[in-house]
């Protein structure tokens, strides 16, 4: 039945235009459904074969006051027919439910943008709510001759759709957001199958919520094929991704599952410890789901509770994990130094959002690298790594693990908001693309005088778990003989054991790949040096330099400490060397003090990822020197 | 998980080589040899036992033990058991704790730990004083009690730790006391036979910031007016000479006078420790002791035991069940996801 409809509807086309990528911002009261309308359609565009990017941007109140600039959730979608890095600097099309929506996400439309808008939520008291003070609606007051308008009575058309149905009018209003999407797969010419699918799953226990979310769809789409008013429909063809097999992932979800492929391949049981806390929550609900690949996952009663569990349970031979964000980070800190001391396996995930204090919850930021990095009392240092994309939380959350296992240690994930809730596909491996991890695990007596505290070339320890006879010990924070572990006040030993915890750290240089050059050549006038979530925005940036013809080359970091060996001599082969960072100049003080060079920072701390136009911006200033 | 070789064992291969560095006279050292004592007997081998503290005096204790263990952080001990015990569940894990450590800075961890009921034994030594800081007051330090942060006085009430285990569901919940060897070592077996997180609050005395704190309940002359031993299913009775004894008066505990004629032992409260309502009332006998026999006594012994799920079962249960239900978990099924392209 579907399918003839959409044979019909391709009959109907009047003309059809070719686009390269396409930007939609979906925006509406945080009640509207926006979050799912957008994960349907990206869902939709990348099992199509386009290449997506997505930002989901929403208050930090569950239900702000509705019809409010406060209460505003926004889903932005980046799709093309080329590669795409970024959910896109500025939107093609503007979906808006209220008037609310409008007035908070109009200048991110392009001029000549298409601008989609609900008439229903621009009633009098929705203007009032959205401070159009005099209650002129903006629709009508020829205040958006920029853009190309499209009215639609959505909750109207909505309701109509659903005249037969016996659900109240407050249920039927809540489908409405299937309608705009059933609207946009018009445009876009996409099949629904998969979000028909999405509805017979996720209402399976009512047939009745099945039958409307599904009939409100295709009364959209139905819609644009319909109206007259409708001329133009697009097309976005499938990108030119490497040959493989590809499913889209969201950065926290990819966390959770390089978390399980690690412990398939160490062979030892994940035990995560986490109190709840945005934008890191998500990865709790995803291992809890995976009960049966022995993920252990303890709700904590709070976030030191959640990280010393994890240190017990390494104790006990499990890979113990626990994640946070800024401030649950900051309640860590003390048990982190346990596990410098004990020299224990450890994961600990950062989810950086807005700081400092409770900041900002659900806006992105990068301002923990340095609190990663040294915030500890005494000397502690411990790995960290930073992820750069939400597919990349895979590869990093294995690579964590492996460095935690191998060298006995802690080690830090630096993750943000902007990438835990962000999807693009993602190229999945198979089990036997990942290589072993080989947990320096002790299990019988030698018959020697066990030494619980002697290293191997690595420098690294020796893990004993409890249960093996002729190996009973005794760790703890306090500092602790070489070799024997036992409490030890000599001033000459803690200067060695300092040194030894430190230089172990030091060696992991040795066992991590070499920092590449991302874009551009090995010698250029202008580098950019990156970290974490920037890397899209930066890339792209660089991409279109290069293309302009300027000289501009992009080093992106994933291991921040300690830094790949050769990074030091390729910072010497560039001009300038600028560090694009979501915070006041972090990395930058880094580089600056490791390696002497006049790195300078470019800094952003607005709660908002970097556009590329930004980027591009900065580096032109330096040519025009 | 006994044998004949653990059976075997004694209390020196308990010990371990560190020097012990209490102060001398230390309440700690008694606890030490009574743990030593039992050990042997409760059919453990060495390597099944783990020793977890957090920080202070007590928390040394782990290091004297030639078992597994860890001296931890302050107040974080139950959390790291929680999380070694799922780990292997297998494990006989021994909490050791302070008053400060357990009940200030690590109160949150205690009361979350008694309420998951994981199967561990949790000691807290209370002697009433910060004792590794040199002597600061504790939210155990009675009123008025002055020390080097409270010149004029301590103006906090203090806590009533084994009040504050049955209000977080505790499972097992006893008192006994440093200088009562025997006491405390029934009272350690017990808690090590419960199958669930048993609390053992611990009198403790610190001869150096505060010497005699529990006197009152020890001394010959005080403790038959002042302490009260309880026993299951038996009547509560104390006294010089057993003179005197408990009695409910609906459920308001009254001091009885067993040498008056006007009451016998079958009128007194018996002592149960499955009854939680019974339980609580004795766990409430809180007053300031007055040595003359005025003040309700203070009670000893184990209180109130009850059988309730534990936690690393229950969880390692939804384990079981979830490879039972989907299949051990596919590595490659799990990458894959739901929804997949190929691009050729």
């Amino acid at each position: 039945m579907k399918d003839n409809n959409l044979t019909d509807a391709a009959n109907h086309v009047r003309s059809m235009e070719e686009l390269k990528d396409v930007t939609i911002l979906f925006a509406g009261d945080s009640g509207d459904g926006i979050q799912l309308t957008g994960s349907q359609f990206s869902n939709t565009s990348a099992l199509f074969g386009n290449d997506i990017s997505t930002f989901p941007n929403y208050p930090a109140e569950i239900r702000a006051p509705q019809g409010t600039i406060a209460g505003v959730s926004g889903f932005q979608l980046h799709f093309g027919s080329v590669e795409i890095y970024t959910p896109g600097d500025q939107c093609d099309v503007l979906v808006v439910m209220n008037s609310a929506a409008l007035k908070a996400n109009l200048d991110k439309l392009k001029i000549g943008g298409t601008l989609i808008a609900n008439t229903d939520g621009f009633d009098i008291k929705n203007l009032k709510l959205a401070g159009y003070i005099d209650g002129v609606s903006p629709l009508e007051d020829n205040s958006l001759g920029k853009y190309r308008l499209i009215e639609i009575d959505v909750t109207k058309l909505t309701r109509e759709a659903l005249k037969t149905s016996t659900l109240g009018t407050k249920e039927k209003d809540r489908s409405k957001n299937m309608f705009v999407l059933g609207f946009l797969y018009w445009m876009y010419n996409r099949k629904m199958a998969t979000t028909e699918a999405f509805i017979r799953e996720k209402f399976i226990k009512s047939p009745e919520l099945i039958d409307s979310n599904l009939a409100v769809l295709k009364a959209g789409f139905n819609f644009g094929d319909t109206s007259e008013t409708f001329t133009t429909r697009f097309e976005v063809k499938p990108a030119p991704l490497p040959k493989g097999k590809y499913r889209n992932i969201m950065g926290n979800q990819a966390l959770a599952l390089g978390l399980i492929a690690a412990s398939r391949k160490s062979g030892l049981p994940i035990f995560y410890g986490s109190y709840p806390i945005t934008p890191a929550s998500d990865i709790l609900h995803e291992l809890a789901r995976h009960k049966n690949f022995d993920v252990r996952t303890f709700q904590a009663e709070d976030e030191i509770a959640a990280i010393t569990a994890a240190i017990g349970a390494s104790f006990g031979g499990n890979i113990g994990v626990t994640a946070s964000s800024g401030p649950g980070i900051a309640l860590k800190g003390e048990a982190l130094g346990l596990a410098c001391m004990l020299e224990i396996p450890l994961v600990v995930i950062n989810v950086q959002r807005g700081g400092p204090s409770t900041g900002l919850p659900t806006k992105t930021e990068q301002a923990d690298l340095l609190q990663a990095v040294y915030g500890r009392n005494g000397e502690a240092p411990i790995p960290v790594i930073a992820s750069s994309s939400p597919r990349d939380c895979f590869q990093v959350a294995f690579e964590a693990v492996r460095i935690a296992v191998e060298h006995m240690t802690p080690v830090f994930i630096l993750s943000d908001g902007y990438i835990a809730n962000g999807a693009e596909p993602w190229r999945y491996p198979s089990s036997d693309d990942l290589s072993s991890i080989h947990p320096p695990l002790l299990d019988k007596a030698d018959g020697d005088t066990f030494l619980p505290y002697k290293r191997d070339e690595k420098g690294v320890r020796p893990w004993v778990v409890p249960g093996i006879a002729g190996l009973e010990h005794r760790i703890g924070g306090l500092e602790k003989q070489d070799e024997t572990g036992n409490i030890s006040y000599d001033p000459e030993n803690h200067q060695t054991m300092v040194k030894l915890r430190a230089d172990k750290i030091n060696r992991i240089a040795d066992f991590i790949p070499l920092q590449t050059v991302d874009q551009g050549e090995m010698h250029s006038k202008l580098l950019l040096l990156s970290w974490g979530s920037t890397y899209g925005a930066i890339k792209s940036a660089c991409k279109e330099l290069i293309f302009e013809g300027y000289s501009v080359s992009h080093i992106h970091l994933r291991h921040i400490h300690p830094f790949p060996k050769n990074l030091g001599d390729l910072l010497k082969g560039f001009g300038h060397v600028i560090v694009p960072e979501l915070n006041s100049g972090q990395l930058v003080k880094m580089v600056r003090s490791e390696f002497l060079v006049n790195a300078q920072p470019v800094s952003k701390v607005k709660g908002l990822p970097f556009s590329s136009a930004e980027i591009k911006a900065e580096v032109i200033k330096y040519f025009q020197l | 998980m006994s044998n004949t070789a653990a059976l075997a064992l004694t209390s020196k291969d308990f010990t371990s080589n560190q020097e012990v560095r209490w102060c001398p006279g230390c309440g700690d050292y008694s606890i030490l040899k009574q743990v030593q004592t039992i050990l042997p007997e409760i059919g453990l081998r060495r390597e099944e036992i783990v020793f977890i503290s957090g920080i202070g005096c007590s928390s040394r204790f782990p290091y004297y033990l030639n078992t597994y263990g860890m001296h931890s952080i302050h107040g974080r001990a139950p959390a790291i058991a929680s999380g070694l015990k799922i780990a292997n569940p297998a494990l006989s894990i021994w909490v050791i704790t302070g008053d400060g450590d357990a009940l200030s800075i690590g109160g949150n961890h205690l009361i979350h730990l008694l309420r998951r009921n994981f199967d561990m034994n949790v000691l807290l030594f209370n002697n009433e004083i910060y004792g590794l800081t040199k002597g600061q007051y504790s939210p155990t330090s009675p009123e008025g009690k002055v020390t080097k942060s409270t010149p004029m006085g301590s103006i906090d009430h203090p806590f009533n730790p084994l009040a504050l285990a049955a209000g977080a569901n505790g499972t097992f919940i006893a008192r006994t006391m440093d200088r009562d060897p025997k006491h405390l070592r029934d009272v350690l077996k017990e808690a090590n036979d419960h199958k669930g997180t048993s609390l053992v609050e611990i009198y403790q005395n610190c001869n150096i910031f505060n010497d005699g704190a529990f006197e009152v309940f020890t001394d010959k002359s005080s403790k038959p007016n002042t302490a009260v031993f309880v026993e299951h299913g038996k009547p509560i009775i104390f006294g010089e000479n057993n003179s005197k004894g408990l009695r409910l008066d609906g459920a308001l505990p009254v001091i009885t006078d067993l040498a008056s004629g006007s009451f016998g032992p079958d009128d007194l409260w018996i002592h149960d420790k499955h009854d939680r309502f019974k339980a609580n009332l004795l766990m409430r006998c809180f007053d300031t002791p007055k040595p003359d026999g005025s003040s309700l006594p203070r009670p000893f012994g184990v209180f109130y035991k009850e059988s309730k799920s534990l936690y690393e079962q229950s969880l390692h249960e939804q384990i079981a069940d979830s490879i039972k239900r989907k299949g051990a978990g596919d590595l490659d099924a799990l990458l894959k996801g739901k929804n997949t392209w190929e691009i050729l």
